[in-house]
């Protein structure tokens, strides 16, 4: 069965249909890309799945549960955690405290610990592993950095460092790959699929086409809202229609 | 809480045990309510870590001042018991509050807060009883313990010097630990917080609730040395000191409220004494600081003392 399904979910804001009847499913261990022109609906799709948006029709299954509407607090804390277009970081913490908030499902106090110190053990074990994400990261010897002052790139690193303390099953991607030079965009793609070797499976939307094609296994293309074409990246790219969307073909 | 950190409190303690002796008496009434006012900007800056700036802290002081008075005037519970009572029920009425008022945020939780106050002080001032009106409640006992003469300033101030440090311990314990991590995670990005798990709506509350129970305390504490309890003590205009004292103190870091709150005090003392401003304009004086604050110390004092120091002792600091 699949991880993750998509269920004739439509999304309307007022008398727009951002989604109309969009279904597919994404299977465990794979790299799935959810590519589309802009304004096909990509971004409310994910906000959907992460519980940003409520689908207004439809259902989102996730490891056999729907949901659909349920708190992206909650929804992270099954396992489906998201990472966010552009860098979005704590700006004035440092890097390990922002990689450190990461894991608050495994290491979150209460009033009581926090004053007496009573899980004591805990913090350093959380300590500990994010000390480990910082290396896989390779962020490890600027982690007293503030956040504000790394380069794009190592911030990059940074919000995927914290998303991946969080022990996420299944890792929702929101274009990690926008205004990467194309060194960057190489490192990110190793990092990526060294993710999807520990087991992570792996959602991703993404314009850039070099990184989607080299990357994904399956592609699920949308269009105005509706889905367009699903396949292995060989066949998208010689589908006539997806052609016809990218390229605005006449007919 | 390094050792140099651990010499330093020690130090300032000794000094505020002595410090009384030294004084005339209406500055030891004084000396109270600055460590009163200490606990109420401190369990504030809880309240604004998460980013949440709030108008209806110096109410919820106001609550806890009921609370304390009614039960020890009425019921005849004494302080010690009516004390902690007091933070529960402002804590209790501000998880209440949470319900509405987290619906909002920023500018719009600040009016919010704003309203709930004023409603909470309008209810003091129309039901005349329990509340007493706008007279408020008079003939508050002081606490009794042994044979200590608690009407004096100097016993009530050590008791008060206790019960802030214990609370001030308690609050830095909070603000270092994971629970202040977080609070500042969904400060900096709530989405983001959320986004690995995060309830945002629990942790602002969280800040809420353990803020009022403090600054409940702190209403008891100033209420019970008074005498008397009044709607006025805890009106808006009081709640801007409190934001004049954290923002020129600077809010960044866990000492500055409290730089703020006593530097402007001894300040406000001394301009009274010198004689040089007239009483009725010390409030533009306020004001004019506030405004040069913002201006030139956006950091407030605490940002000015930690250059100064990171420039006298280099890679010491």
């Amino acid at each position: 069965m699949a991880l993750l399904e998509v269920k004739n979910v439509t999304k309307q804001f007022g008398g727009l249909t951002a989604l109309n009847d969009v279904s597919f499913s994404v299977e465990k261990g794979e790299i799935r890309g959810l590519i589309g022109p802009n304004g096909a609906g990509k971004s409310t799709m994910f906000k959907n799945i992460a519980g940003f948006y409520t689908p207004t029709k439809g259902e989102v299954i996730y490891d056999g549960q729907n949901i659909a509407g349920a708190h992206p607090c909650k929804v992270s804390g099954m396992g489906l955690v998201r990472t966010f277009q552009e860098t979005t970081l704590f700006d004035e913490m440092s890097v390990f405290e922002n990689a450190l908030v990461g894991c608050h499902m495994t290491a979150r106090s209460n009033l009581f610990s926090a004053i007496f110190g009573s899980d004591r053990q805990r913090q350093k074990i959380a300590a500990e592993k994010t000390m480990d994400v910082l290396e896989f990261m390779g962020l490890a010897d600027r982690k007293d950095q503030l956040a504000s002052e790394l380069p794009l790139g190592s911030q990059r690193a940074l919000a995927m460092a914290i998303s991946l303390n969080a022990d996420p099953k299944v890792l929702l991607m929101d274009e990690p790959f926008a205004g990467m030079n194309p060194e960057e965009t190489n490192h990110m793609m190793d990092l990526t699929r060294k993710l999807q070797d520990k087991g992570i499976t792996i959602v991703l939307v993404e314009h850039d086409m070099k990184a989607v094609m080299g990357l994904c296994g399956y592609l699920t293309v949308l269009c105005f809202g509706s889905l367009l074409a699903e396949g292995t990246p060989e066949e998208i790219r010689n589908n006539e229609k997806v052609i016809q969307a990218y390229l605005g073909g006449g007919s | 809480m390094s050792i140099k950190n651990l010499i330093i409190c020690i130090v300032i303690l000794a000094g505020l045990v002595a410090l009384p002796h030294f004084l005339a008496y209406n500055f030891q009434d004084l000396l109270i309510f600055l460590a009163v006012n200490v606990l109420v900007v401190v369990s504030y800056r809880l309240v604004t870590l998460t980013g949440e700036w709030s108008l209806i802290h110096v109410v919820m002081m106001g609550v806890g001042a009921y609370a304390s008075a009614m039960l020890s005037k009425m019921a005849g519970f004494p302080f010690w018991i009516s004390m902690p009572i007091a933070g529960l029920t402002a804590a209790g009425i501000a998880a209440l509050l949470c319900f509405p008022l987290f619906r909002m945020t920023q500018f719009y939780f600040l009016i919010g807060s704003f309203a709930a106050g004023e409603a909470i002080r309008l209810v003091w001032i129309y039901f005349i009883d329990p509340f007493g009106g706008s007279s408020g409640i008079n003939n508050l006992p002081p606490p009794e313990l042994g044979d200590i003469d608690f009407y004096e300033p100097i016993p009530y101030f050590y008791m008060t010097l206790i019960i802030v440090t214990i609370s001030l311990f308690i609050l830095y314990r909070i603000e270092k630990s994971r629970v202040g991590l977080t609070l500042n995670a969904v400060h900096w990005k709530a989405p983001l917080a959320e986004s690995v798990g995060v309830d945002t709506w629990k942790y602002r509350s969280l800040a809420l609730i353990v803020g009022s129970f403090f600054v409940g305390i702190a209403g008891a504490l100033k209420v019970h040395y008074l005498g008397v309890v009044t709607p006025h003590q805890f009106g808006i205009g009081v709640m801007v000191f409190v934001l004049i004292w954290v923002i020129v103190g600077g809010y960044a870091s866990f000492v500055g409220p409290i730089i703020g709150v006593v530097v402007l005090t001894v300040f406000d003392q001394g301009l009274r004494a010198s004689g040089i401003v007239d009483p009725a304009v010390q409030p533009a004086v306020y004001g004019a600081v506030l405004i040069a604050s913002i201006l030139f110390m956006p950091e407030g004092l605490e940002g000015i003392g930690k250059r100064f120091f990171s420039k006298s002792s280099g890679e010491n600091a």
